[in-house]
């Protein structure tokens, strides 16, 4: 099985870290993993401004990149959501559809396809609260939804009780939106910050000293809240603590 | 009426500066999304009691006309009047009619929402008819000139203390009361005379019945009953795809409705009426005033199934946190979003951007109306149609060519990293850039992911790893 590598715009830009150890931690699983030189971004912001037509070069050069691959594995929830789900500004040759069956989030391709049962390497001695991304929750549906009263499952939960040490904080609202939402986050700026601020304070009121996601982009709006309402939290991507992040 | 695009953004912004209303929305709605969640933990058949909802709904909806066809010809059996009204102004003209025929000058008026989408109060005032509302949040918002701000608590963005300021002014009472039971006798008192004296009453209807030629009006405050039996003239304005086949589908929608608005087990009255009291009359006006042609729409026709619980607003994070009113329009919060620009698409054309798609409102429809995929389809719709701002259009039409290029994207990511590190707080922080208004910015980085793979993958490896471990 070869993996092809998909690093969304904004883990490229701010968060290489988080990037790293998604490449780390498939290379430890034993995988063939390879990340093409000429990638940029998924399509998503323009398809999810109704600008789909904008996010035909994107998708184009997407599929140029990652057809090849058996997988592409990618660190986050609303990019795969992107490519699986809205990903039709381009015609839907064998080669788009291939992409769009195999584009998997990271913490899914993990707990699905590869039925990782041990990070014996990693430990993390902190209380986590788990920012699950409206992309990863509802639209790849990796943990059970509130609203749906269903038996409870959480596959980064599954992922994360693993490692030695962790323990968990469960904030009073834990599947709301934090109010990223992609170009949202913009043009509703008040509502948005609002929505972030409430987010990371739940989790700090339930006791949580980092907030962990399987998306960079939520983490990067919550920190961002975060720092300038004064709340004394930090942010971790899934990633970074599976491959055994630095205490 | 004005064609201007409604500015949400702005609205809501002026809402979240007023802390004590805000945090009282969010929180008085979000216990109305709880208490709702307890209530489908109760019911092990909740899914399948939804998923039967939303397939009557959608037979019921494709067999529009022979369903409503066959509720007239029953409903006349029973002594209704039926009427249609294909517009706004045709339902008010209709209405004016039938209390000029009666000489009714007082009408009282429970809650209905297609009343106010078509304008009807101040098209009866203009006749001389005085009308007054008698669901308690409603009358609310009658005496300070608003619009609901949510379909089923229409003045929950109200506290007490405006409900006192807006009573004393009115009912002469004292604006300091913040007990709200002595504010609701306060409008039991006022309301009571107008209602004994009225000269006809008028419903909504949240289900009718094609079968029994009946309709079915839930309130929690008895208002409907009040309205609809002590004036002997009653008319009911009720939207076209309010329709259920038969008798037996009552059961489903009843078990959803109160569940899902209010997280109680079933309204306090659920009144069937099956024709017109002793020596009264009964006036039924079907209103289509758009639906037809929304029914037209291939990716928007099942919006028609709401049946207006309001969960979907409960539970939606935006809404709680903007208020209804920022909506600028009759329906409000996700389902209004997506009905809003079947009324007019350029004035509200920014609603479906008022939403992260975070995909919540659909999950507790209980009729399964898939909303936050229609929030995003009604984007592609109104970018299409010409909708989207210049600017932003122009932006994302420039993004998506450089996204398109890798070698420019590069070079353009170089000069973000630069700019975030160099240039002095007050440029990144001033409105031109949103982000910073209530965020830190994110921090600058020493190499991107693309950089640090290059120098310690591809040189390191030039033969590149994976080739080798096959």
């Amino acid at each position: 099985m070869k993996i092809g590598l998909f690093i969304p715009c904004y883990i490229d830009a701010f968060y290489p870290d988080a990037g790293i150890a998604t490449l780390e931690l498939l290379e430890k699983l034993g995988q063939d993993v390879e990340y093409p030189l000429d990638q940029t971004c998924c399509g998503q912001p323009m398809g999810n401004s109704g600008c789909n037509s904008d996010a035909a070069a994107a998708e184009a050069l997407f599929v140029r990149n990652f057809a090849k691959y058996d997988k592409i594995v990618m660190p986050s929830g609303s990019c795969t959501h992107h490519v699986r789900d809205n990903f039709d500004a381009i015609p839907q040759t064998d080669e788009v559809r291939h992409v769009r069956e195999n584009t998997y989030e990271l913490v899914e391709f993990l707990h699905d396809i590869l039925k990782v049962d041990a990070f014996p390497w990693a430990e993390f001695n902190h209380t986590v609260g788990l920012h699950n991304s409206c992309g990863t929750l509802r639209a790849l549906r990796t943990a059970s939804m509130s609203e749906l009263g269903e038996k409870p499952f959480s596959k980064p939960m599954d992922l994360l009780s693993k490692v030695k040490g962790i323990r968990f904080a469960t904030p009073r609202r834990p599947d709301e939106c934090c109010g990223f939402g992609g170009t949202f986050s913009v043009t509703e700026e008040a509502v948005s910050a609002r929505m972030g601020v409430d987010k990371v304070r739940d989790h700090h009121q339930a006791g949580a000293e980092y907030i962990v996601s399987a998306d960079s982009s939520c983490i990067m709006h919550q920190q961002g809240c975060a720092e300038r309402a004064g709340v004394p939290i930090r942010f971790i991507h899934i990633a970074q603590i599976l491959n055994g992040a630095a205490q | 009426m004005s064609n201007k695009p409604v500015n949400h953004a702005k609205a809501a912004e002026h809402f979240l500066e007023d802390a004590p209303h805000l945090q009282f929305h969010d929180e008085r709605l979000w216990d109305m999304r709880q208490k709702r969640d307890a209530q489908m933990h109760i019911l092990p058949e909740w899914q399948e009691l939804r998923e039967e909802a939303s397939r009557i709904k959608e037979h019921t909806l494709s067999r529009l006309p022979e369903y409503l066809e066959q509720f007239e010809t029953n409903a006349k059996k029973n002594g209704i009047h039926v009427h249609w009204a294909r517009d706004g102004a045709e339902h008010n003209r209709i209405v004016g009619e039938i209390l000029k025929a009666h000489n009714a000058r007082n009408l009282i008026k429970s809650k209905s929402m297609v009343t106010e989408e078509c304008d009807m109060r101040p098209y009866l005032a203009k006749q001389g008819v005085t009308v007054t509302e008698t669901d308690l949040g409603e009358r609310i918002q009658q005496l300070d000139d608003q619009l609901p701000s949510h379909i089923v608590v229409p003045a929950v963005h109200k506290l007490t203390a405006d409900v006192a300021k807006i009573f004393a002014k009115d009912y002469h009472t004292d604006p300091n009361i913040r007990d709200p039971h002595l504010l609701a006798e306060a409008q039991r008192q006022a309301a009571r005379p107008v209602i004994l004296h009225a000269d006809a009453g008028m419903t909504g209807g949240n289900f009718v019945v094609a079968e029994t030629g009946t309709f079915v009006v839930c309130t929690n405050e008895g208002n409907a009953d009040l309205s609809a039996t002590v004036p002997n003239l009653h008319i009911a304005t009720i939207g076209i795809e309010r329709l259920v086949p038969r008798m037996a589908d009552m059961g489903v929608f009843i078990r959803l409705l109160s569940r899902s608005a209010l997280g109680s087990p079933i309204t306090q009255y659920t009144t069937h009426f099956r024709g017109p009291q002793k020596g009264g009359e009964m006036h039924v006006v079907l209103v289509d005033n758009g639906r037809s042609a929304r029914l037209g729409m291939e990716d928007f026709w099942t919006s028609l199934k709401c049946i207006r619980c309001g969960a979907c607003m409960n539970t939606c994070p935006v809404y709680r946190r903007s208020g209804g009113l920022s909506y600028g329009a009759v329906y409000s919060g996700p389902i209004g979003a997506i009905i809003d620009p079947t009324f007019n698409e350029r004035k509200y054309s920014t609603l479906p951007y008022a939403s992260t798609l975070n995909g919540s409102c659909t999950n507790v429809c209980p009729v399964k109306i898939n909303i936050h995929e229609q929030l995003y389809k009604w984007r592609r719709v109104l970018v299409q149609h010409h909708e989207m701002p210049f600017v932003k259009r122009e932006i994302m039409h420039m993004a998506g060519k450089l996204m398109g290029q890798p070698k420019m994207y590069r070079a353009a990511i170089k000069a973000t990293e630069v700019s975030l590190s160099t240039m002095p707080r007050f440029v990144l922080y001033n409105w031109l850039n949103p982000w910073g208004k209530h965020r830190e910015n994110p921090h600058p980085v020493k190499q991107t992911f693309n950089d640090w793979y290059r120098k310690n993958r591809e040189t390191a490896k030039p033969a590149a790893a994976p080739e080798t471990k096959k």
